[in-house]
Formats: C-alpha cells, structure tokens, sequence
C-alpha cells in the first residue's frame, strides 16, 4: 500500500469520527432534554419511576387501590417482635410490598437449629444478631425501605419507648410472658397487633386491639395457661414450612390493616387455626369482642401505662415458671463426673435412664441405655413391677443415673424413682445428654 | 341422644389417643337436652383414658385455661358456653393455645 492511499484513509476516519461525534453531541443534548423533563414529571409525581415499575403488579391488582394503597404502605410504621420463625417469612413481604417503615426488635443471634424456617438468615451468619441479619436482607431487597433494629430482650421498662411512633405491631414471639405485655402495651398506646404462634404442624392468627375496638390478648386468655402446658419449639418442634404459611399470613392481614381493607365497621374478631398435617386445613374461628371486665382493654382498666413501666404488673408471676430444682446437690452430678466415674469405669453395676421422648432417643443416644419419659415413670404410680418390666434389672438397691436432653425433665423422674419407686441411689446427671456432647464427646449428634 | 362431632386441636389430640375427631352419640342426663356442659362431662369421663391427663383438659370444674372452645367455628362464649344445647350435626373443637414462634 502507498503512503498516499494511507493519508486518505486516515483522512476519511478522521471524518467519520468527527460525524460519530456530532451525532452523540446530538443524543446527549436529546437525552439531557429527556431526563430534565423528566424530573420535572418526578416531582410531581408520589414516588419515583422505580417504585412504579417495583410495585406496579400489586397496584394493579384493585383492591389495593393502586397509588393510594401504595401511599399507605409507604406511610406506615410497623413494628416486628422476634425475627425468627414467624418474623423471617412475614417481613420480606413487607419489605416487598414498599412498607416504609419496619422496626425489628430481637436480641437472640443465629443458631443452626434455626435455619430450617428462619429463612432471613443462613449458615454464614450463625452467631449473628437475628436482627441484624434480618436487616441486611430486607435492604438488600428494597432500598426504599427504612429498617430500624433493637437487638435487646422486649420487656416492661423498654416496650414503650419501642412501640412509640409504629402504627402496627406483629407479634412473632413465643412465650405466653411476652404476648401479655406486647398487647397490653399495645392496648394502652391503641395499637393494633397482629398476633400469631406456632408449633409442630399447627399455627394460629388473630388481630387484637383492632384499631382500639377489638378484644385484647387478655380477652381472649384472662388467665395464663399452667406453665407446664407451655410447650417451645425447642422443646415441642416445628415443621419450616407450617410455622412459615402462619408468618406469611400474618404479612397479608398486615397490609390488609394498612390499606384499610378492615374497618371498624366490617372487622370481626377471629382467631385462624392451621394445620398442616395430615391434611392442610386452614379454619377461622367467630370469637368474641372486647370484654368489659377486661382488666387491660375493659372498663375500669387496672393494667395501664403507669402500671405496667413501673413494674407493679408482675408478668413473671402472672405467668408462672415450671420449677425443676427439685433435687439437692448430693442427687446431681456433672457430665464431667458422669465421664470420669461411671461412662469409663467399665467395673461399676448401675442403670443409665434416658427420659427424653422415644423419638428424640431414636436420633441419637448413648448405647447400653433406658428410654422411659417422665410421663411414663408418672404414670406408674411407683408400681415397682410395672418399672421393672421396662428395666429388667432394676432393684430398689441399684444406682441409677437419670439424663434427659437439658437436665429439667431428668430431676423429675429422680425425684418419682426415689419418692414413688423408694430406689435409694438415683442420682440426676446435670445439664444431660446435650451439655455432655458439648462438655465431653463432641462426636454424637445433637439435633 | 344428640350426634356431634368434636375435634381436638392444637396438641390436644396427644390424650385422646393422637385422634383429632371423633363422632359421638352422648346421652343427657335427663334423657331429653344435652348441653355443651354434659359434653365436656361425657369427655372427661369415658375419652381421657388416663387419669392423669384430665388436668390438661379440666381444671376447677372448667376447660383448662390456654383451651379455647368454639361451638359450629364460634367461640362459645357467643354460644351460652356450658349451657348451649347440642343439636345433631353440630361440631364441638377444643384447641389448645399455641405459643411458640
């Protein structure tokens, strides 16, 4: 090729890119133009664009109301108690949904025997605040939304400073102690709760206080149940997916709330029972009104602002603790001692009773072990052949050890083998199989 | 005679041997009207097979505090509580109060 040939091609790129320039000059002029105006449609518009196109399938949807549902939503203030299995399906539907503002009150961190329901969190983030992990999610999924969170333990002397400046509270928490005072709060500051629960394959929903008419928690439950009829989800379990429906649930009666779908002239009081085995079933109950008597939301209220902040309300006492120190020192021994003198001591004679229930003992147990539950051993009446037809070797003069899965239900049943069967030697092994996994041998599986 | 169907819900079906439903034929005590209050008597006497798990289902005399009653779906404080009369068909549900979450 001759330098003359290069010199005019050069030239006629030199063109070309001037052209190309120009023609950008032009797009960019357009596209500035485009984007003022623009702006000026923004402004006076209710959100932005964005918003629009991520909130559009639920504003299209009439009951909602479109824009103006999408302002309530964008407006309202809600408090959520607990972020684990009820608060982790709930909240990022609110979240999605364009709530503008969600508080989260929670101060347990992430536990892997959590994550099979509490689907905000996941394996990296064991040790975490529940509430913090909860958080980082719910941003992540609409930055529109305000997230506030209180990682501290919900109580009388901090519900009210908490509360203040919500519109709505969910209760997501799981003792009878906690749903008292989230109502009775609620009730003084005419807050409407969302209250729900759950355990095995069952849940429940109700909304309490409806904007100040509805029945109370206390209406509804003016005497705690026994505390030993009380059952966690630790302790009773739960399926994922049972507990995590009642959550969603509790989003939909939450914006239900929030656009004004219930009114005070249309809300009923209910109480929604699911099941999800072996059939699901999903049943709502007809229940009554706010109780005159009412000792919280009734006429002549004795459970007010002042009465609750100053401690004179005594939830603790209201609601009872099962008590199960009911063995002396001498009776209990530590896992370590468990180890050293018994577990490795191949000479001695003794029995080592396991009182968890038969389906915690099938996934996983020490080997050469009894399985009989408290309930069983009750249920005896200290009929020694009855015992002994389980236990073959039992004598009232054999030492046996009594472990569970914490240490409570194992001082139990020492105490029924030593009162009602008159064996001497019982002795309760402190902290039971879990704390001996954790304390001693590591390789047995804890569930 | 009144044919009723009562439903154990919320755990309570752990002492009536882990059935939730059952039909009954109860008999009332004058042969005529049979309340909700005979019901319960009915239950305590011949479905708890175990002495001892009548405490979680009775106690003073009265459903167990934490138990809620509805009669046909409603809450049978709506109802007369003990003293609504049974009629063939009716549903009778006994739930025990969840608290986990």
């Amino acid at each position: 090729m001759s330098s003359k040939t290069e010199h005019m091609e050069s030239e006629d790129k030199l063109a070309n890119a001037l052209k190309e320039l120009e023609a950008l000059k032009l797009e960019n002029a357009k596209l500035r133009e485009q984007l003022s105006g623009e702006k000026a449609l923004d402004a006076e518009l209710p959100m932005s664009l964005e918003e629009f196109s991520r909130y559009g399938r639920q504003m299209i949807v009439e009951d909602t109301k479109g824009i103006q549902g999408q302002i309530k939503l964008r407006d309202a203030k809600v408090l959520v108690i607990g972020a684990g299995g009820l608060g982790c399906p709930c909240l990022p539907y609110l979240a999605g949904a364009g709530v503008g503002h969600i508080g989260i009150v929670d101060n347990d961190t992430v536990e892997t025997s959590n994550l099979h329901r509490q689907i905000l969190h996941n394996s990296s983030k064991v040790g975490m605040l529940k509430c913090e992990s909860a958080k980082k999610v719910l941003q992540k999924l609409n930055p529109h939304v305000s997230i506030t969170t209180y990682p501290v333990r919900l109580g009388y002397s901090n519900a009210f400073g908490i509360f203040e400046g919500y519109d709505i509270v969910l209760d997501c928490t799981d003792t009878p102690l906690t749903r008292y005072l989230i109502s009775d709060v609620a009730v003084c500051l005419g807050m409407t709760v969302v209250s729900a629960s759950g355990l095995g394959t069952e849940g429940q929903l109700s909304i309490l206080n409806f904007q100040g008419i509805g029945p109370c928690y206390r209406c509804f439950y003016p005497t705690p149940p026994p505390p030993n009829a009380v059952s966690s989800c630790q302790e009773g379990g739960v399926i994922g997916p049972c507990i995590g429906l009642v959550g969603v649930m509790m989003a939909v009666e939450t914006l239900k709330i929030i656009m004004e779908i219930y009114t005070s002239d249309n809300f009923q009081p209910f109480l929604m029972q699911y099941a999800g085995f072996p059939q699901q079933t999903l049943r709502t109950f007809k229940m009554r009104g706010k109780k005159q008597a009412c000792l919280c939301c009734g006429d002549q209220p004795t459970i007010t602002r002042a009465s609750i902040t100053s401690g004179s309300i005594n939830y603790e006492l209201f609601c009872g603790k099962r008590n199960y120190n009911v063995c002396s020192p001498e009776e209990r021994m530590t896992v370590e001692e468990f180890e050293a003198d018994y577990w490795k001591n191949s000479g001695l004679d003794y029995i080592l009773l396991d009182v968890r229930p038969h389906h915690h003992y099938e996934i996983s147990h020490l080997p050469n072990t009894f399985n009989l539950t408290v309930k069983e051993l009750r249920d005896m009446d200290g009929d020694f052949a009855k015992l002994r037809s389980k236990i073959p070797p039992v004598s009232k003069e054999k030492e046996v050890l009594v472990m569970c899965r914490h240490g409570n239900d194992s001082q139990l049943a020492t105490r029924l083998l030593k009162d009602q069967f008159k064996i001497r030697n019982v002795r309760d092994i402190k902290g039971g199989f879990f704390k001996y996994i954790d304390n001693v041998n590591p390789s047995l599986p804890k569930y | 005679m009144v044919n009723v169907k009562v439903e154990f819900l919320g755990g309570l079906d752990a002492i009536f041997e882990k059935q939730r439903t059952y039909k009954l034929n109860v008999e009332g005590p004058d042969g005529s009207t049979v309340t909700v209050g005979d019901l319960i008597d009915y239950i305590v006497q011949n479905m708890i097979k175990n002495d001892k798990d009548k405490e979680v289902f009775i106690e003073n005399d009265t459903i167990r505090p934490g138990i809620l009653t509805l009669i046909n779906d409603t809450d049978w404080e709506l109802e007369g509580e003990k003293e609504y009369v049974l009629e063939d068909g009716d549903i009778v549900s006994f739930t025990s109060t969840l608290h986990g979450g």
